[in-house]
Parts: structure tokens; sequence; C-alpha cells
């Protein structure tokens, strides 16, 4: 090997701190650390590498690489506005969305109530489209469950988003390194596992499909 | 059928209640109680005397599959007609109910004539 050819030592470097690294701090490393170990170690290596090595470090490289942008990105989104402001007006808005539609359902059930009341007063022929029309708008209203439900999920969801962006933060921001890490979301087990509310078309089962799920248990 | 019978509802929505309890009205069912949880209903149930439970599923403390249970587990009650109604449209769930007992199963948003046509199969098999 040409004096100064540094390769195969550079790499066997890389591992070694980035092993050191991961010993001293297990799971609780972080992406500034891992960056700047790699771009040290690229710094200080020079002459020729095997087309493995190259192609090693060139990966390790563009990591480092994609960790800086990644950094710099988040730094630009004002990730503390979303979670401060953003998400917290959205869910209030969804929130807003409920009681709204909730106060109109109930305004249209005032008229469809006073509608039944008059039907007994009228002829048997009104009367009759009078409670053919009210029905109609009954089985409409009930779309203000469905929403509710469908809502609460979404706020559920913005919420979870809400968390784990305050862990990117605590992360990037190194507060407290590993702690403020992403952990793994419990999975709900039992009779948990299955409330999942409304589901989107294609997802559940229609009514005719129930009824004959429910008739071939007879 | 006994258009006089007591009829509870149960659901943590109040509007729900209130459609469901119209709808009944004008299938000429008059004599209905409410419940916005199925700790309540199983209280009302057992102090009370009545003819078909219609519940919702996902409501807290007690939820409506629960509800289900206790009442299938109660000497008295056991052989309730109860009709669950739900947003709740996997096939697991309506397996699960079917295994707890239920008497049918309607998919929220229905419509008035499917509720009157479970209310008929299920008094009709009590």
């Amino acid at each position: 090997m040409p004096e100064g050819v540094q390769g195969p030592t550079g790499v066997a470097e890389l591992a070694e701190r980035l092993a050191v690294l991961r010993d001293r701090h297990r799971d609780a490393t972080t992406p500034e650390a891992v960056a700047n170990i790699v771009e040290t170690v690229l710094g200080t290596m020079h002459g020729d590498l095997s087309q493995t090595e190259a192609t090693l470090l060139s990966e390790v490289e563009q990591i480092a690489r994609t960790i800086a942008a990644a950094k710099q990105e988040i730094a630009s989104l004002q990730v503390e506005d979303i979670n401060g402001s953003f998400i917290p007006s959205a869910t209030d808005e969804l929130d807003a969305i409920v009681e709204a539609t909730a106060r109109a359902t109930n305004e249209i059930l005032d008229a469809c109530e006073t509608f039944d009341m008059i039907s007994s007063e009228v002829s048997a022929e009104v009367s009759d489209k009078l409670q053919g029309a009210t029905t109609r708008i009954y089985e409409a209203c009930s779309f203000q469950d469905i929403t509710g439900q469908r809502i609460t999920k979404v706020v559920s969801t913005l919420k979870s988003i809400e968390e784990r962006i305050g862990a990117i933060i605590d992360t990037f921001a190194a507060r407290v390194p590993g702690e403020a890490r992403l952990s793994p979301k419990s999975e709900p087990e039992g009779e948990a596992a299955l409330l999942n509310g409304p589901q989107l078309p294609g997802n559940g089962v229609d009514q005719a499909e129930i009824d004959r799920l429910l008739a071939s248990f007879d | 059928m006994d258009k006089n019978m007591n009829i509870l509802i149960v659901d943590d929505y109040k509007t729900m209640l209130r459609i469901i309890r119209n709808l009944l009205r004008q299938l000429d069912f008059q004599n209905v109680d409410e419940a916005t949880d199925g700790a309540a209903a199983l209280s009302m149930l057992r102090t009370g005397s009545y003819g078909l439970v219609i519940s919702d599923w996902n409501m807290q403390p007690m939820t409506g599959l629960q509800l289900l249970q206790e009442v299938r587990a109660d000497a008295k009650l056991k052989n309730m007609p109860f009709i669950m109604v739900t947003a709740e449209s996997k096939t697991e769930n309506v397996v699960a109910a079917k295994q707890a007992g239920v008497s049918n199963y309607i998919v929220k948003p229905f419509n008035a004539e499917t509720l009157k046509e479970k209310i008929e199969k299920v008094l009709v098999h009590a």
C-alpha cells in the first residue's frame, strides 16, 4: 500500500468510534454525535480506497448529509409553532365543528318534533306524508353521530402527532438525550382493539353482510 | 308484538337517543327510557321492567358489549332481547357481539325500515 493511504484504517476508525459511542450511550446516541464522528473521520482520510470501502464511506457520508439536512428542515419548520399553536388550534376548530353541528341537528329535531305533533291534527293522508318526511330527516340527522366519531378520531390522531413532534424537538435539541426518544405506540388489546369507530367506505361491512354473518351463526 | 312494552335505549350521544326515540315513537312504541352508558342502563334494567334493549357499543365507563355480557350473565335478564346499534362495522365486531349473545346488530347510519325490521325479528323470537 502506498505511503499515506489510510483507507482501511479510516474505515476501522469509523467503526471503532461508532462502537464506542454505541457502548457509551446505548440507545441514546444522538444523530448529531453520529454525524460529527462521520465528518471527523472523513476529514482525516486520504489515499486510495477499495471499491467496497469507497461505497461504504460514500453511503455513510450521505447519511451524515441527510441527518444535517433533516436538522435544517426541522429547524425551519418552526415545530414549536406546530405544537404550540397549529395543532391545538386545529383540535379546537374540530371541537367547534362538532358543537355547531350538534346544535344545528338539535334545532332540526325540534322542528321535526313539532311536525310530529301537528301530524295528529291533520288528515291521515297529510299525516302520513308529514311522518314520511320527518322519518327521512331523523335518518339523515344520525350523520351527526358518525361525523362526531370521525372527528374524535382525527383529534386523537392530531394529539398523537403533537406528542411525536414534541419528541423530535427534544431529540434534536438534545435537552435530555435518550429520554426523549419516540416510544413505540402500544397496540390496543381485547375489546379496546374492537373500538375503531366508523370505517371508511370499503373497510367495514354493510348491513346486508352483517345480516348474512349473523344468520351464519343460526 | 306488544307496542306498550318498555324499551331502554342506551347511547352516550344524546342527539342519537333523541333520534332513536322519535323513530320508535313513529313505530308506535311510546314507552321509551334512556341511559347514557352501560352502567346506568344495567342499573335501570335491574330495577325496571323492560322488553327490549337497544344499545350503542362505544361508551364509557361501561361499553355496550360489557352491558350485553352483564345482561346475559344475570339470571333475571339473560333472555332480554338486545339489539346493538353501532358505527363499529368490522366483521370481528359483529362476531364478538354475536358470541356475547346479541339478538341483532344494526350498523350506523341506519334507516327507520332497518330498525323496524330488526325489532320485529327480535321480538318474534323473544
